[in-house]
């Protein structure tokens, strides 16, 4: 008979998972066979796909900083993955020692890894959570001891939303986070579109393809439709863009051209 | 630090700068190129002062090999792309003015030293990596491990612990599994109840669709199924249970395992047919009572075509005289021994014996031809009413009246029916008890059932169908008229004049009495009075004294000395005038309470007769205490004196009761004088007044008149 539902998920290494993959793509090795074949055939597809994960790394390592900047010290990071180098406690209190940060994943395995590799830092932890149950998220225990909702907080939605499909409603969810925010957080967003890419779509369809099989759809969206997300935000300067263009540090020119695939914004809640 | 422009120190930047160019598009490192190249700018110099060292380290190499793994460069291209830039820049931008010869030497064993370095720095990083992620994993697992154990610890224990039984079954049939509630259901262990197949488990009481319903769920047509069904238990008694069976299916939604819960109601519906036995069960007897005989009743006349049925309508005779004489308890116990030789009587299949209250039982038959049935039933009933019933130790004989009614079904309702049993029972009642007797509707249409006088009554009064007849009360000493006594009769418009016999039970039973005694009590006071007007010319005469009955329901309604007064002073008539007869019995063991009404109209100057005298059982020493003036002999006291020479014994008793009367100072009234040498007897007994058929018979109230008049002139 079916297992009731209130039983967790088992853990299977033999199924790819969005976390690893990305690990893989960043050169790291905290993967299995299965990501790697999938993060091969992804790559088949769109070679460029570590230039558009580490443009990713870098917007999320700027958009820190300007938190930071403007006094924003406590950041809850949904969507973590697999924390690499640059992640958002490492930039966020080497700024500001004593950054706040909470991780959220659903993914069991990453969130095990983030809590040894948090363990010690008193100012840091991670939740196990689903993006789309934002309630259970800021009521949890994490939340609770290291965020005060009563004060501005940074939403990192980085490289998350394109995993969400239509049918799951990100937008409420995004909604509802953002009801539960105090006046002057800051949403960070990124999102995958066929906007950007320097390939044709049809090309790029591959790898969305390949997130299907791995029963992790990866979903584009046009600038307009990602620009919803932004709904009760204010824009921060300049805006939805792609991502060499927020904010830079170098020369954009000078970044690789698959950098500029997809869409990167900060909004602050009035 | 400030580099001179083309000093060493500018170079050595200017090699670093060229480094990074080469090697950041390789990196996933998320900082900047300029930040990239600050990290190896301290490896660049690491290198060039190897390169210058007077004595030479390969080992500085290795570092700087590890260095860049630290740095994120785990793409080996970056190495690639590193060693080509020392192999091409580092002796150019850092060698000084050292030999060349020298310098290239140093700077391929540094390259070899960082290849070594990097490659074992990256083989212990993807080591790490890999135990770190693994271990990540396998910590996961056993979160995920532990909530799943604790959440099937948590099923296990909704199934081991919850109330209703919970079964699984394959498509097959067979019990995989069995809950501890199922298993106390059955009286069995699990062992026994797994492996069993749940098609055998059929029983007789299986509604015919369950076993459709059953295939249909099966075969994956339905989802569930909600039946209520019966299962062998191995002791052989039967578990009454509320089933529902639904289908599990498989991720994919095949037909894969059955489950059934199940709520055991062997008690409930226990409970239900005791109730629905209690509902229909007389609980003195144990017979069908009235409404389960109603049911039955309804079915047989309703039945098809060709049925027909018979009723027997059973009234015991006398019975009230056994509750009464011997107790409620010795008749409720005749009642059950006559049930249970009625119940004796009526064993074939369709008849049923009932019992409807009191002593009414009804008997019925039902079949294609129950006249010759009914016949046997009825002569089954009467002999077996035979044998007298042994109650403390007396033996009571038994007798009863049938009606007995037979027909075919359809044509009458059971009301018609039961009405028509009744009234042919009491035609056998009349014609002496003992009996049954065969209805007949023409029969049926002449007899007065007591139904129909009882709905009757109300309406008889204010339709002024009662009148009043009298009976004049001689003064035995002079034979001239005292007075009268008032006696009710009802001219019913289909059965004619009826007698206060027949309708005062119906009128006390219904409570009718009260308005039907103030009535009585109004027109004889009206007549009195229309007596004395009369009369009051001849002052020589005494005047004409209304003898009325009294109920026992009038004794104890409150409103009867204000209505008394009240309708004597109306009609203007003293109190001296009315005399109120009451019955022995109704006043046997009264208390204050019920003659203080009695006392108060005494004392008023109502004469009080006690009506019936000697047919109670009434202490004699009583009488000092009750209310009377007068006593009325029972006429059984007459009868005796009717024949020449009379009975001496009856002779004896009159003398006695007129001389203890007269002692108490009561005057004594004789019934149903009918001869004159009763008449004469009495009078030398000393009894001081008489009525009867030898004076007069009940009569308008002219003909008393006319009597008076006849004795007056006379």
């Amino acid at each position: 008979m079916e297992r009731p539902v209130w039983a967790p998920r088992s853990i299977d290494i033999t199924v790819p998972s969005v976390s690893r993959i990305c690990d893989f793509y960043l050169g790291g090795a905290h993967n299995f066979e299965a990501d790697r074949e999938a993060a091969r055939k992804a790559l088949a597809f769109l070679p460029g796909l570590p230039k558009i994960v580490q443009a990713n790394r870098a917007f999320l390592r700027r958009a820190v900083r300007f938190a930071v900047d403007e006094g924003v010290t406590q950041f809850l990071d949904i969507g973590s993955g697999i924390p690499a180098f640059g992640s958002v406690h490492e930039v966020a209190q080497a700024a500001r020692p004593g950054a706040r940060v909470v991780y959220v994943d659903h993914d069991p395995v990453t969130v095990a890894h983030s809590q040894t590799v948090l363990e010690g830092n008193d100012a840091a932890d991670v939740v196990a959570g689903d993006l789309l149950e934002p309630r259970d998220i800021l009521t949890s225990a994490q939340v609770e001891r290291l965020i005060d909702l009563n004060r501005p907080v940074a939403l990192l939605l980085v490289a998350i939303l394109h995993f969400v499909e239509d049918a799951d409603d990100p937008y409420r969810a995004v909604a509802e986070l953002r009801d539960a925010l105090a006046p002057g957080s800051l949403l960070v967003l990124t999102h995958a579109s066929y906007e950007g890419i320097p390939l044709p779509s049809e090309r790029a369809g591959g790898v969305v393809d390949v997130y299907k099989d791995i029963r992790n759809p990866l979903i584009m969206r046009s600038r307009e439709e990602i620009a919803r997300f932004f709904e009760g935000y204010d824009m921060v300067e300049p805006g939805l863009v792609p991502m060499p263009h927020w904010r830079p540090e170098t020369a954009p020119e000078d970044e690789d051209p698959y950098a500029f695939s997809g869409f990167a914004g900060v909004g602050r809640t009035a | 630090m400030i580099a001179e422009p083309d000093g060493p120190e500018d170079r050595l930047r200017r090699f670093a700068t060229i480094w990074s160019r080469a090697v950041f598009p390789v990196t996933t490192t998320s900082s900047t190129r300029p930040e990239f190249e600050e990290q190896l700018l301290p490896l660049a110099r690491r290198l060039s002062e190897a390169l210058r060292a007077r004595s030479f380290d390969a080992d500085q190499g290795r570092v700087v090999g590890a260095a860049l793994v630290d740095a994120h460069c785990t793409d080996p291209e970056a190495l690639s792309r590193t060693l080509d830039c020392v192999d091409a820049y580092l002796v150019l931008y850092c060698g000084g003015d050292g030999d060349p010869e020298d310098l290239r030497a140093r700077s391929a064993r540094l390259q070899h030293a960082m290849a070594a370095g990097y490659a074992q720095a990256l083989r212990e990083r993807t080591l790490a990596e890999q135990e770190a992620i693994a271990q990540a994993a396998l910590r996961a697992q056993g979160v995920v491990a532990q909530a799943l154990h604790a959440s099937e610890a948590r099923f296990r224990a909704v199934f081991e612990g919850a109330a209703i039984g919970i079964g699984i079954a394959d498509l097959d049939g067979n019990v995989l599994q069995v809950n501890r509630a199922l298993t106390r259901m059955f009286g069995v262990s699990e062992q026994t109840l797994r492996g069993r197949n749940v098609t055998r488990w059929t029983h007789p009481d299986d509604a015919p669709q369950l076993w459709r319903l059953y295939q249909e769920l099966i075969r994956g047509e339905r989802e569930h199924y909600h039946v209520e069904k019966a299962f062998h238990r191995p002791d052989g008694t039967v578990l009454w249970t509320n089933l529902t069976v639904s289908l599990l299916r498989d991720a994919d939604g095949n037909p894969q395992y059955q489950l059934a819960l199940m709520e055991d109601t062997t008690e409930r519906r226990l409970l239900n047919l005791r109730l629905r036995y209690e509902a229909t069960h007389d609980a003195l007897t144990g017979l069908p009572n009235r409404s389960f005989f109603f049911e039955r009743l309804e079915k047989a006349v309703n039945a098809g075509p060709g049925q027909r049925f018979g009723l027997c309508y059973l009234d015991l005779d006398g019975f009230k005289a056994v509750n009464d004489s011997l107790g409620h308890a010795a008749g409720d116990r005749l009642l059950v021994e006559v049930a249970d030789r009625l119940q004796a009587c009526a064993t074939a299949p369709g008849e049923m014996v009932a019992r409807l209250g009191g002593d009414e039982f009804v008997a019925l038959t039902t079949g294609p031809d129950t006249r010759q049935a009914v016949d046997e039933l009825a002569t089954r009933i009467m002999n077996a009413l035979l044998a007298p019933v042994s109650i403390d130790g007396r033996e009571l004989t038994v007798r009863g009246s049938i009606g007995v009614v037979e027909g075919p079904a359809g044509e009458r309702s059971p009301a018609e029916v039961l009405r028509s049993a009744d009234i042919t029972m009491y035609r056998a009642k009349s014609a002496g008890g003992n009996r049954f007797e065969l209805a007949d509707p023409e029969a049926d249409a002449r007899t007065i059932t007591r139904h129909g006088l009882t709905t009757a009554l109300p309406t008889a009064l204010d339709r002024g169908e009662f009148f009043i007849e009298y009976q004049p009360l001689v003064h035995l000493g002079d034979g001239s008229v005292r007075g009268a006594e008032a006696l009710v009769r009802w001219l019913h418009p289909q059965h004619g004049v009826l007698g206060p016999d027949r309708f005062i039970p119906l009128a006390e039973h219904t409570g009718l009495i009260v308005p039907l005694g103030r009535w009585v009590l109004e027109q004889s006071v009206r007549q009195a009075r229309e007596w004395r007007e009369r009369c009051g010319a001849d002052a020589a005469s005494a005047p004409l004294r209304i003898n009325v009955n009294l109920s026992p329901c009038q004794l104890t309604d409150p409103g009867l000395v204000r209505d008394t007064v009240e309708i004597l002073e109306r009609a203007g008539v003293e109190p001296d005038a009315l005399c109120l007869e009451v019955t022995e019995s109704a006043l046997i063991g009264a208390d204050d309470d019920l003659l203080k009404p009695l006392r108060r109209l005494a004392d008023m100057g109502v004469d009080i007769a006690l009506d019936d005298f000697g047919t109670g059982y009434s202490n004699l020493a009583n009488l000092r205490r009750l209310p009377v003036s007068i006593l009325k002999l029972d006429r059984s006291f007459t009868r005796g004196m009717q024949q020449f020479p009379a009975d001496p014994v009856d002779l004896k008793i009159v003398e006695g009761i007129v001389s203890l009367a007269h002692s108490l100072d009561l005057a004594v009234t004789v019934e149903g004088v009918e001869t004159g040498a009763q008449a004469e007897q009495l009078k030398v007994l000393g009894c001081d007044t008489a009525q009867g058929w030898y004076y007069a018979r009940p009569g308008p109230p002219e003909r008393l008149h006319e009597l008076a008049l006849v004795d007056a002139t006379g």
